[in-house]
């Protein structure tokens, strides 16, 4: 039995395994909606597919950190060695660039990993302390054993009764909705 | 040397002295003190207690009073005259300085030419030299001192004085810190108690009363060899005045061999100079004529120019001509090590071999040969005839008398009087048979003929022969509470064991506070003129002489004065002083050669005295760095290797390696330091002349087998905190009937079964096969005189992937003569004071930490094939192995390994090729250290600098940094040197000449092995060494590009003896 | 993620035990796994472990502490033995904090299905490694005050680090390596820390895990870009850990010293490292899985392949060893054939023959199948193989310094007791953070564990 709320998020329906998850998920795209999110304990194979999630910009960001680590490093070195104080050491010239390729290749690697793993918390806007999906008292299995469809509010076709029918008509464990305070 | 042009500017300068310090303006107003508190804060330290308290201590009576005692030489009438009252707030000055020491340098209050007041001529931070002179045995090193604002911080050698030439020895480098030893005495005691100067002098004038009553019988006096003619004159003048009074003398490391035989040989003492250049051959009868004894700096000198091969170029090498030198010695000295022939024979076996030499030449005698000399004796004897006229014999100064008498017999036949050597009146005052003076006086004492006993400057506690039991003769008789001594006066610089035992003790000044004179080994004379005012409370042995006469109160300088007046009379006096004291030497006053006839036969020898071989043959030698003792307390000698053994801090009983393997010793290498560090050596009871030391042996090849050496001088007990307890005591097992050698049986070693860590700086003698050092033979050098270039040794520049820097400007580089060098370490110890080393003390050198930027390596022939490295393990080879030293500073090579590994560019290269050293961007990761192949950086491990004793920051040198903790440090080719040379250059917008820079270790060289310069210059000196065929790089397969380069050593063996003898040529050839 | 056929199928595998014990569903490997750091009691014995490393870690404080009041004097180098324990255990930490990021990463990428439950800890064993390694480079030198020298920083004098000194090379591996690895283990962490939050009873460690899980909420969308994230740094860590050892031999084989300049090293340097990384953690791993009944999910299977990996490794420095020697006497270059012969002959044989006997002989019982299947005695192996790696080290770095170019300058070296304080003390101070980690996180990788389940359950089918 659902009540009507003023200002809510959505509707949440929970599954017990990955794979009643990935079925819902493509009958919830063949309903036509759009604005919603699937949640898993752990990455479950398929998802991706079925929500049908494009390639996504954590490649692009690493090599552009990689490239900016390496370059800016190997340029610094150069600057410092061969421009700003250039220094005889040991009759070895300034510019020794096989020696600068160590430390070129570790400012790559430094560059391109935090680009890789800063770049991936913005895109999925991290951290983010509250989510209205955590109003839902059953989805902190969200992080052990259960897996949860929420169909949001925003969606074109949103209808709170027909959405949680919806889920329900999709064995749903459980559908609740969601709140958005 | 810019020292030169220094100390000859100044002449114009004297009087300036009349104007008074500022500290010593009107600083007067009344206030009571009573002069036991004054004499409290005279003793006090802390110099700003002392500025503090002036104002009081000005305005107290008896403070004048005591300043005026302090120094008589201002009549009490005079004080209120308005000059005097200057020099009174001057002398006020200055003694507060000199007791309170407040850090700053002081100048003497007299006419120190130059200057007491900074003169016009002056710069602040520009160092000004001066002539003087280190009186040293029967022999006085003349010096030029740089000094700082006043402080006397560098010895170097005078070149306008016969027995230096410019150069200088361990000790005279060394004697500057002696000057600022915290440890010596500096106040007048009578019982331990302070006293004061007037104090002393009212006693002395007491003793005088009475002495004079006696007319002077049973005053003593007990001196060193005394050579100068100022203290020699206020002898003579005191022994007329209490004609009974008696002079002894006892020099402890100065055997009476030399005296006697001459007086054995002519009739009477007389004084030999030696001329090695103009010798072709040269027999050595166990004399260290190159490293030890008087003169031996210029010998060295003239030696090493016959054996520079300059002229050998490719084309004409042909006409190589190089003396010979032959040594026969018990012990290697480094002029064993020179030796183109080396033959270790026991002290008595060298007589031997001299009578039969005698005998050889036809001068009479026997012809019993030692065994295995028989060989020797042909060749060597032929070779000597060969060159009548142009040979020499030198004895050792610890040989007994017959031998100097038949080396001077052999000399006188082959004709060779007047050449190589020739003869003058004694260099010392009053030459006497030392042992006979001293038994005499102990002979005296204990006949009870002695009521007053002044001792100056000697040590007979310690040095006297134990027998002797000399502090016996003089202390207080615990029992019956009696002193055979009435009055014992003891003057010395240190507090030490006959101090302890005296009624009075005079800390004596050290030769850069005092006005003096004294003679050279060719009886030059020297003019001593003090740097820097007395530090402490300290005077002069002459003044203390003249406190028993009846003019107490004359100054040295003014008695010098005097007798110089008296002794050079000329129309303008002034004039000769200033020359006198700017040249450092009386004009052409070296003894003129005299004629002596030889009266001596080497038939009327009475028959030698002879030992068994299977005996063993102890022999007492000054120690190579503390010599007598005097020096223990140094800690630059201390710490310094010993030319041959490398051992630091300690003595040792040095054995052969053949006996050691009869006694059973051995060392064993520890794992801490080990083969550059700590060594364990096995500890032996000595008893000789019964009487026991416990010493540590230690291993030495070449040594004469039977043979144990036992240095002298160390084993102090009251010497100060650096020399305190170090080493044993050779002195408590030397009886008067053996002074030099005892002859003993071989049960009297016994081994304790304790090891005993020794620090040895080398302990790794063995060159591996490795062209570390290139020797070879003259033959082999005509041959093919670049014999020196390993296969391979330097890689074509066309190999390096890199494209070479230019160094258009100055290019600087070094060339070290390895045929020149003959170990004497003078270098080491110059660059220790030039460059503010650090001193690390014992258990720091076992951890392999010693600090030297430039050490000198002592290799055995690269031949010597012993299986292990170590001695104790008995091998032929090391019976008498060749000997040859390499002095490694920084290399301060092109391509500098070290520089490339540095992760922070603390050491960088400069535009003319140093290899820089930045302190205050190393970070301490040693990883420089450990890339250098010739591990020639120094890391201060711990805080190595003493930074809180006050004396100690007046011997620094401004103008090099202190180095602190956890830096590297190096040779820098004393880049301070090179710097102060260009801004004089710079200043008359010139390029700077060839040998304006000096460095330290080349200006010490006694043998100018050691050549800086230009390399960039074609005419250089040492572009033209670089050039010669001898000229090598060590271990340039590396091709470190290292600037600074060696010339091989070439031997210059007898074809004759090849077969008989170890030498180069036989491996090499 | 299950790219290609999951290893399982092959027979000879599945005689093998399997990497996850039987049964388990997704709630029970969480409920293990987050139980240690939640719910269960914290055991006597490890509070008295936790003591003794703690005790020792303090040893190493004082330690230092008395090097920086003295200075680096209180140790047993010299010169010519420049460097001494402090190198020794900086590569020998350096080393072993290699297979942590090894196993995640390269496994990872080869799709490695038994690295799951090993990784996390292994991680951690790795950052702490690099912690213990990191101390060193800094005390080691004479004055660590100005040890900032060696970073780029714009000082008043406008002068920089010497960009061609192999220690500046080290900086920047090591602190990129440290960088990286714990980035790659907090990425791992985060949706752990989720669950933690979730599961969390008292208020405190709700708010603490989740502050650390940042409101991950395992959504599809960022599942998906977690993955790619995953997956590159993997990719990124995987050539890092190779270069990090290459870059420590560098400090030895770019400098001219015989015994360190030589070619061999990076490659035999990098098959060390993960020998005694491998090693270190089977030292981890089976006290731990006794501890906290953990058997199920660190299986025999993973014991066994680690083992593997071990000799296999094993055999590469053996090799590289032969090879070090071969190419000294192939070189004729006097001065390595000299330091060939001071290895075999010289004062400090010794060590060099325990050190074969450690690091060749010994783990050739491996090649037995009842040896790696014995807990206690590959226990044992592992430690020996720990200890004959730090061997390795001593020998490269005190024996080539000890007898170099010029005779004259030869020495010896041995350790002080401040050698050894800091020396214990760092194992005390790696030992104490395994404990502190076992204790408030999961030191098995929940997320991945769930997976696991997921594709056993898979084949099940």
């Amino acid at each position: 039995m659902i009540l009507h709320r003023s200002h809510i998020y959505g509707v949440v329906g929970e599954f017990e395994t990955p794979e009643k998850l990935i079925h819902a998920v493509e009958k919830v795209r063949e309903a036509g909606y759009r604005r919603f999110e699937a949640f898993s304990p752990f990455p479950v194979e398929g998802l991706s597919q079925a929500m049908g999630l494009k390639r996504n910009l954590v490649p692009l960001i690493t090599l552009i950190g990689g490239l900016t680590g390496g370059i800016g490093g190997f340029g610094f070195q150069y600057w410092v060695a061969a421009i700003t104080y250039p220094l005889n050491i040991g009759g070895r010239p300034f510019n020794s660039w096989p020696a600068f390729i160590p430390v070129t290749f570790e400012l790559t690697i430094l560059g391109a990993s935090l680009a890789a793993v800063f770049g991936m918390l913005a895109l999925n806007k991290l951290p983010q302390p509250h989510h209205p999906v955590f109003n839902v008292h059953r989805f902190s299995h969200a992080s052990t054993d259960r897996f949860f469809i929420c169909i949001e509010l925003r969606d074109a076709k949103f209808h709170l009764a027909e959405t949680a029918r919806f889920l329900q008509g999709l064995e749903a464990h459980h559908v609740s909705e969601v709140s958005d305070d | 040397m810019n020292g030169m042009r220094e100390h000859e500017q100044h002449e114009h300068l004297d009087g300036q002295h009349e104007r008074n310090d500022p500290a010593g303006d009107a600083k007067l107003h009344e206030g009571p003190m009573d002069l036991a508190a004054v004499r409290a804060k005279l003793q006090s330290k802390t110099g700003k207690l002392y500025w503090r308290t002036l104002e009081e201590l000005a305005g107290d009576p008896q403070f004048e009073e005591l300043l005026h005692r302090e120094f008589p030489r201002q009549a009490p009438s005079e004080w209120d005259d308005s000059v005097d009252r200057r020099d009174f707030l001057k002398l006020m000055a200055a003694s507060l300085a000199f007791a309170g020491l407040s850090g700053c340098g002081r100048t003497p209050e007299q006419y120190v030419v130059p200057y007491v007041k900074q003169p016009d001529g002056m710069t602040l931070g520009k160092p000004q030299f001066y002539a003087t002179a280190m009186p040293f045995g029967a022999d006085a090193i003349g010096l030029l001192v740089e000094s700082h604002e006043g402080r006397p911080t560098k010895i170097e050698g005078n070149p306008d004085h016969p027995s230096s030439l410019g150069a200088t020895n361990v000790f005279a480098q060394a004697s500057v810190l002696n000057l600022y030893d915290p440890d010596r005495a500096q106040t007048v005691t009578k019982f331990g108690e302070i006293q004061t100067w007037a104090a002393f002098l009212d006693s002395a004038q007491a003793i005088a009363a009475e002495t004079r009553a006696a007319n002077g019988a049973g005053f003593r006096i007990l001196t060193g060899i005394v050579t100068s003619p100022t203290l020699a004159a206020q002898m003579q003048s005191f022994l007329t005045l209490y004609p009974q009074a008696k002079w002894h003398q006892w020099e402890p490391a100065l055997g009476d061999g030399a005296r006697e035989g001459a007086k054995l040989a002519f009739g009477s003492y007389v004084n030999t100079v030696y001329r090695p250049e103009k010798a072709e051959v040269i027999l050595s009868l166990d004399s260290d004529f190159l490293g030890s004894g008087p003169g031996h700096i210029p010998y060295a000198r003239e030696f090493s120019r016959r054996r520079k091969l300059d002229q050998y170029t490719e084309v004409d090498r042909r006409d190589a001509e190089m003396n010979r030198l032959y040594v026969i010695e018990p012990t290697p000295s480094v002029t064993g090590a020179t030796a183109d022939h080396r033959l270790p024979l026991r002290a008595l076996e060298v007589g031997l071999f001299a009578r039969a030499l005698a005998a050889k030449l036809g001068l009479g005698g026997s012809v019993t040969v030692p065994a295995g000399s028989e060989d020797w004796l042909d060749a060597v004897a032929k070779d000597l005839q060969k060159h009548k006229g142009a040979s020499l014999v030198v004895t050792g100064e610890h040989q007994p008398a017959e031998v100097h008498a038949l080396a001077h017999a052999i000399n006188a036949s082959l004709g060779n009087v007047g050449t190589s050597l020739y003869y003058t009146e004694p260099v010392e005052a009053h030459p006497v048979n030392h042992l006979e003076a001293l038994r005499q006086l102990c002979a005296d004492i204990d006949a009870g003929k002695v009521e007053t006993l002044l001792i100056l400057g000697v040590n007979p506690v310690y040095t006297a022969p134990h027998d002797f039991d000399f502090a016996s003769k003089i202390k207080l008789d615990p029992s019956t509470k009696q002193k055979k001594v009435k009055n014992t006066i003891c003057v010395s610089s240190h507090f030490d064991e006959t101090a302890e035992v005296c009624d009075w003790h005079v800390g004596e000044s050290h030769y850069l506070e005092t006005w003096g004179d004294a003679r050279a080994f060719d009886g030059t004379v020297t003019v001593i003129q003090p740097l820097i005012a007395p530090l402490y409370h300290t005077h002069s042995a002459r003044a203390v002489l003249g406190a028993f006469t009846e003019k107490p109160g004359a100054t040295d300088y003014d008695v010098l004065r005097e007798r110089l007046k008296a002794a050079y009379p000329s129309a303008d006096f002034e004039k000769f002083w200033r020359k006198t004291l700017n040249d450092g030497v009386i004009s052409n006053s070296a003894s003129a050669p005299i004629n002596v006839t030889l009266k001596f036969n080497p038939a009327s020898l009475p028959a030698a005295k002879t030992s068994s071989l299977d005996e063993l043959e102890f022999l007492f030698r000054p120690d190579p760095c503390v010599y007598d003792g005097r020096f223990a307390n140094n800690g630059w000698l201390q710490e310094l290797p010993k030319p041959i053994t490398k051992l630091t801090w300690d003595n040792a009983a040095l054995i052969s390696p053949k006996t050691a393997e009869n006694l059973k010793l051995a060392h064993n290498v520890a794992w801490g330091g080990g083969e550059h560090g700590k060594v364990y050596s096995n500890v032996i009871d000595v008893a000789l002349a019964n009487s026991k030391v416990t010493a540590a042996a230690w291993i030495v090849p070449g040594q004469a087998d039977g043979v144990v050496v036992l240095p002298l001088g160390y084993g102090r007990k009251r010497a100060g905190y650096t020399g305190t307890n170090k080493g044993f005591n050779a002195y408590a097992v030397r009886s008067s009937s053996a002074l030099w050698a005892a002859t003993a049986s071989s049960t009297m070693i016994k081994k304790t079964g304790e090891d005993y860590p020794l620090a040895c700086t080398q302990y790794h003698f063995n060159m591996e096969g490795r062209q570390i050092l290139a020797t070879g033979t003259l033959e082999e050098y005509r041959k093919n005189p670049g014999f020196a270039h390993e296969p391979g040794g330097n890689p074509p520049k066309e190999l390096s992937l890199y494209t070479e820097y230019s160094y258009p400007g100055y290019a600087w580089g070094m060339t070290i003569d390895l045929n020149s060098c003959n170990g004497c370490n003078a270098c080491v110890v110059a660059c220790q004071s030039e460059n503010n080393i650090a001193v690390v003390g014992k258990d720091q050198v076992m951890r392999g930490r010693e600090m030297h930027w430039i050490r000198i390596d002592r290799y055995y022939e690269k031949s010597v094939k012993s299986a292990t490295n170590d001695p104790s393990s008995y091998d032929a080879s090391l019976d008498n192995p060749p000997t040859f030293f390499q002095p490694v500073p920084c290399q301060q090579c092109e391509n500098a390994p070290c520089e490339q590994v540095c992760p922070v560019g603390a050491t960088v290269h400069s535009a003319e090729g140093l290899n820089d050293m930045v302190y205050n961007r190393c970070v301490g990761t040693r990883y420089c250290s450990n890339n250098c192949p010739y591990k020639v950086r120094r890391f201060n491990f711990l805080r190595f600098q003493d930074w809180e004793t006050p004396q100690l920051k007046l011997l620094r040198n401004p103008e090099v940094t202190v180095r602190s903790r956890g830096v590297m440090e190096k040779c820098t080719y004393c880049v301070q040197r090179i710097n102060t040379a260009r801004i004089e250059a710079e200043k008359d917008n010139r390029k700077i000449r060839d040998g304006e820079i000096v460095t330290a270790c080349e200006a010490a060289c006694p043998t100018q092995a050691i050549v800086f310069g230009n390399a960039n210059d074609p005419n250089s000196r040492v572009a033209k060494l670089k050039a010669q065929q001898r000229n090598y790089t060590l271990l340039g397969e590396l091709n470190a590009r290292p600037r600074t380069t060696y010339l091989a050593a070439v031997r210059n063996p007898n074809p004759e003896l090849l077969t008989a003898s170890r030498s180069p040529a036989k491996e090499s050839a | 993620m299950s790219a290609g056929q999951p290893p399982f199928d092959s027979p000879e595998i599945r005689r093998l035990t399997p990497v996850l014990g039987p049964g388990h569903t997704y709630a029970s490997v969480t409920d293990k796994i987050s139980a240690i750091v939640l719910t269960r009691r914290t055991s006597l014995g490890w509070f008295i472990g936790f003591a003794i490393a703690f005790s020792l870690t303090g040893l190493m404080t004082v330690a230092i502490g008395w090097l920086f009041i003295k200075g680096t004097g209180i140790w047993g180098i010299n010169i010519p033995i420049g460097w001494g324990f402090a190198i020794v255990n900086f590569v020998w930490w350096i080393g072993i904090g290699h297979a942590g990021t090894l196993i995640s990463a390269i496994l990872f990428l080869l799709n490695q299905k038994w690295r799951t439950s090993i990784n996390r800890f292994a991680e951690a064993m790795t950052l702490f490694a690099v912690a213990c390694a990191g101390i060193f480079p800094l005390i080691h030198t004479g004055r660590p005050w100005m040890a900032f020298y060696m970073f780029p920083y714009p000082s008043t004098m406008g002068i920089w680090p010497q960009f061609r000194s192999p220690l500046i090379w080290d900086v920047f591996a090591v602190s990129t390596y440290g960088t990286v690895s714990l980035m790659f283990w907090f990425v791992g962490l985060i949706p752990d820390l989720a669950t933690l939050r979730d599961r969390a009873i008292q208020k405190p460690a709700k708010i603490i895990y989740g502050t650390l899980a940042m409101g991950w909420r395992g959504s599809a969308r960022h599942w998906h870009r977690y993955q790619s994230a995953y997956l590159l740094l993997a990719g990124l860590a995987t050539p890092l850990v190779l270069s990090v050892h290459s870059v420590i031999s560098f400090d030895f084989s770019v400098s001219i010293v015989p015994g360190w300049h030589t070619t061999i090293f990076p490659p035999y340097f990098v098959a060390g490292a993960i020998y005694s990384g491998f090693a270190m953690v089977i030292t981890i791993a089976i006290p731990l899985r006794k501890a906290y009944g953990l058997e199920d999910y660190i299986t025999m299977r993973h014991l066994d392949n680690m083992a593997k990996v071990m000799l296999a490794t094993g055999l590469i420095v053996a090799y590289g060893y032969f090879f070090e020697f071969f190419l000294s006497l192939y070189s004729g270059n006097k001065f390595d054939v000299f330091l060939v012969q001071q290895r075999l002959q010289g004062p400090y044989a010794p060590f060099y023959y325990s050190l074969i006997l450690c690091n060749i002989l010994t783990p050739q019982l491996l090649w037995f199948y009842k040896i790696r299947h014995n807990v206690v005695v590959l226990f044992i192996m592992s430690i020996v193989v720990n200890i004959g790696m730090w061997l390795e080290r001593f020998v490269i770095v005190v024996i080539s310094l000890t007898r170099d170019f010029v005779p004259s300058a030869w020495g010896r070296y041995s350790p002080t007791f401040w050698d050894w304080a800091t020396y214990i003390g760092t194992i005390g101070m790696f030992v104490m953070l395994i404990f502190l980690f076992v204790r408030v996180l999961p030191a098995i990788s929940i997320a991945e564990m769930r997976e696991l389940v997921a594709e056993t359950s898979e084949e099940k089918e």
